[in-house]
């Protein structure tokens, strides 16, 4: 019996100090000598605040800013969460209903891009799709008096993809747009 | 052709380039001879043979292989076990999180030693950095190691030439860490950190928003437990929302390597398979029985969320994909790749939420794991698991022909049939038997969250994961019941050593025969007419199987769906 439990013990002790201390550890050194922001949530500050990581989606409500995708966590990065409602649920469809019948009431147009009625998979999710923000730049730069085509031009240089032209869809990152906004257009907190 | 094509094949083509050379080198290395990494890490070897006491040398029998593997295993489980019940007494936890409870702390440790990554809990709520660390990413690796040696031994009891030796599991496993899965996972961890992946020990950040409320961020030492969770088709995420979280899959290029990572050891162990039986033709059947079956199942899945759901799209007056549950960055193509490949592989991560994934959706990925992840599978238990139905397939071939079945020469006889039969009842007693416990037992059935057709493929689901040792969920599904985190720890004991026993029982028998030269009469295992019948084999006897609890959850579902039926 010993025979056998020696080597099984000794060798999770080892694979423990290899696998769980030293792989994990030696990356994490690696990663903060070489690249602090990123091992450290690519966070943005504004004169010494963090406000936010350029990664993580946040709530915003306020007309003068882009507005992202619903969250089924409210943007709580503490705990990230989706639905998990299937396609023919009663519940998840009456929510669709009422995020799209808030839109349409919002934006004046009856076709309601499909990611602004829709919750993401982490409840974090920081982007939009092109349409959804374009739709939204006639509000932002309402809010703002700002010339429609320059918010356009903010919302092209937040768009992202697709990969190499081929992975995955373009997507606009909603704190980078609403930074931008901000910093051509002061003015976005009512 | 269009953009999420060429993406697609783009993505088949680079994991065939990169498996291939890698199955060469790892039938070099469990052949004991000398690789490239040889030179560097030969005296980290020897080192840790010495200091545990192990005759490197030494060729095991089947059963001293078995007791190996089971003794390693328990004795990872009790380690894991006590250290979740300890979390709040231990070190690195900044958050000062509480210990688990027993059942939950029984169904995480079991979940993570049989390589299943079923999480009945929350990373970042539940869990201290030292127990993502020191517990769980050391059974990422080791039981990844596992998988990996037994199917070794499974192969060496195939291709032996009657010698009645499988090999030495502990250096089987020690190798597995040392020369594939460490070098490979320090890749994929520095390059998931380039592209935003966290790796810090700092506690949660807190940023005030632009509007001025503020957002508690968790963080933590990511990317080391991401990359080795990939690689080892484990599947347990640091966050719990998995792959599908910022911090853990950033961009469009993390997602893409973490998916190669998926299905690259997978793949190539059917190429190491082709080369430690002595013709590589064997191993390329395999791969393209697997490739066809995965190809299939991909093109409904990217088709149905391309399609989207008919329901929303109705009250958008939108037509589009299915994003329900999606991330912007990935969208339907990438998620649907994703799902089928964490599915097939037995890896279980997500990158988008299967339980709102469409109904023929949720159908291939119930399908991939119940058909016992044999679709290239977890790492090591992918090949053995299709064997099993290689078994199968030549016994039904020799039936059919009234010849005795023969595989690789050796002749396939009442006792291996009667061990693969035994280890395929595994599946349908874990999935079917423990998910009708559960719809019966009140208090069970309150974890179901869908009403209708969805409900039943929640239990489905939950049931064909932890069997199938895959880990993905439908979220919806109220793993973290006492009922279910029991039942389903058991469901995971059985899908992964109730299939592994008679595997090397099986591999245990064919090793003291003598492989006979191939005849005018003996049946070819290498042509398409082969790979044809192992297909057939896996749908008839998968499929079958769990045919009526599948029209009664996903294809209900579907009808419903295009009938316009709420629930």
């Amino acid at each position: 019996m010993l025979a056998i439990f020696r080597p099984a013990l000794a060798i999770l002790a080892l694979m423990t100090l290899l696998t769980g201390v030293a792989y994990p550890l030696a990356i994490t050194g690696v990663a903060q000598v070489a690249m602090p922001v990123r091992a450290n949530g690519s966070l943005i500050e504004q004169g010494g605040t963090v406000i936010g990581s350029v990664l993580i989606g946040q709530d915003f409500t306020s007309p003068g800013y882009f507005h992202p995708r619903p969250s089924a966590v409210g943007y709580d990065a503490a705990s990230a969460g989706a639905s998990n409602l299937g396609p023919t649920s009663a519940e998840l469809l009456v929510t669709v209903e009422e995020r799209a019948e808030a839109w349409r009431r919002e934006t004046g147009e009856s076709d309601v891009p499909l990611d602004a009625v829709t919750a993401s998979a982490s409840g974090l999710d920081p982007d939009i799709s092109p349409e959804n923000a374009r739709v939204q730049a006639v509000r932002v730069a309402e809010a703002r008096g700002a010339p429609r085509d320059e918010i356009v031009r903010i919302v092209e240089a937040a768009t992202t993809g697709p990969w190499l032209g081929i992975f995955g869809p373009a997507h606009v990152n909603v704190l980078e747009a609403n930074l931008a906004v901000d910093a051509a257009f002061p003015g976005g907190v009512e | 052709m269009t953009p999420d094509l060429a993406s697609v094949l783009l993505y088949l083509v680079v994991l065939v380039v990169l498996a291939v050379p890698l199955g060469h080198f790892m039938a070099r290395l469990y052949r004991g001879e000398r690789t490239l990494l040889t030179p560097v890490l030969a005296p980290v070897e020897t080192a840790i043979y010495s200091i545990a006491g192990i005759r490197a040398e030494e060729s095991q029998s089947w059963r001293a292989y078995a007791f190996a593997v089971l003794a390693f295993n328990a004795a990872g489980f009790v380690f894991l076990y006590a250290m979740l019940r300890l979390q709040g007494f231990l070190p690195w936890n900044p958050a000062g999180l509480a210990p688990m409870a027993p059942d939950l702390a029984f169904n995480t440790a079991v979940s993570f030693v049989t390589n299943t990554n079923w999480q009945a809990y929350s990373g970042e709520v539940q869990l201290s950095y030292f127990s993502q660390m020191v517990g769980l990413t050391v059974q990422n690796f080791v039981s990844a190691a596992t998988g990996m040696a037994v199917a070794v031994a499974v192969i060496r009891g195939f291709a032996c030439r009657g010698e009645g030796r499988l090999g030495n599991f502990w250096t089987d496993l020690t190798r597995s860490v040392l020369y594939v899965l460490l070098p490979l996972a320090t890749i994929g961890a520095l390059i998931l950190v380039g592209q935003g992946v966290v790796q810090t020990l700092s506690s949660h950040v807190t940023a005030t928003t632009m509007e001025g409320t503020e957002q508690v961020i968790a963080q933590g030492p990511a990317a080391s437990q991401i990359a080795i969770k990939q690689l080892g088709t484990n599947g347990g995420g640091f966050f719990g929302v998995n792959s599908a979280h910022p911090f853990e899959n950033p961009t469009v290029l993390s997602n893409m390597l973490q998916g190669l990572y998926i299905l690259l050891i997978p793949v190539a162990f059917c190429f190491t398979f082709g080369r430690m039986v002595g013709d590589r033709r064997q191993g390329i059947a395999i791969f393209a029985a697997m490739a066809t079956m995965f190809v299939a199942g991909l093109a409904v899945v990217a088709w149905s969320e391309a399609a989207g759901n008919p329901m929303i799209s109705q009250i958008a007056g939108t037509a589009g994909p299915n994003l329900e549950g999606k991330e912007m960055r990935f969208g339907a193509t990438l998620s649907a790749l994703w799902g089928t490949a964490t599915t097939a592989a037995s890896n279980g991560s997500v990158n988008a939420m299967h339980d709102s994934f469409m109904p023929l959706s949720g159908l291939v990925f119930l399908v991939n794991m119940m058909i016992g992840e044999v679709i290239f599978g977890g790492v090591g238990a992918g090949l053995y698991g299709m064997l099993l139905y290689v078994v199968l397939a030549v016994f039904l071939a020799g039936l059919m022909v009234g010849r005795t079945p023969e595989y690789l020469g050796k002749k396939i006889e009442a006792k291996e049939v009667s061990l693969a039969v035994l280890a395929f009842l595994s599946m349908p007693l874990g999935i079917l038997v423990f998910a009708a416990l559960s719809v019966a037992v009140p208090q069970a059935l309150a974890a179901v969250q869908d009403a209708g057709p969805h409900g039943l493929s929640e239990v489905l689901y939950a049931y064909g994961s932890t069997t199938g040792n895959n880990g993905s969920a439908f979220a919806g599904f109220g793993a973290a019941d006492p009922f279910h985190t029991t039942l389903q720890g058991i469901a995971m004991l059985l899908g992964r050593y109730a299939i592994i026993v008679p595997m090397l029982g099986i591999a245990g028998a064919l090793a003291v025969k003598v492989p006979a030269a191939p005849t005018a009469g003996s049946f070819p295992t290498h042509g398409p007419l082969f790979v044809v019948l192992l297909i057939v084999t896996v749908v008839i006897l998968g499929g079958l199987t769990f045919f009526p609890a599948l029209a009664l959850g996903p294809l209900a579902e579907q009808v419903s769906l295009a009938a316009g039926t709420r629930f």
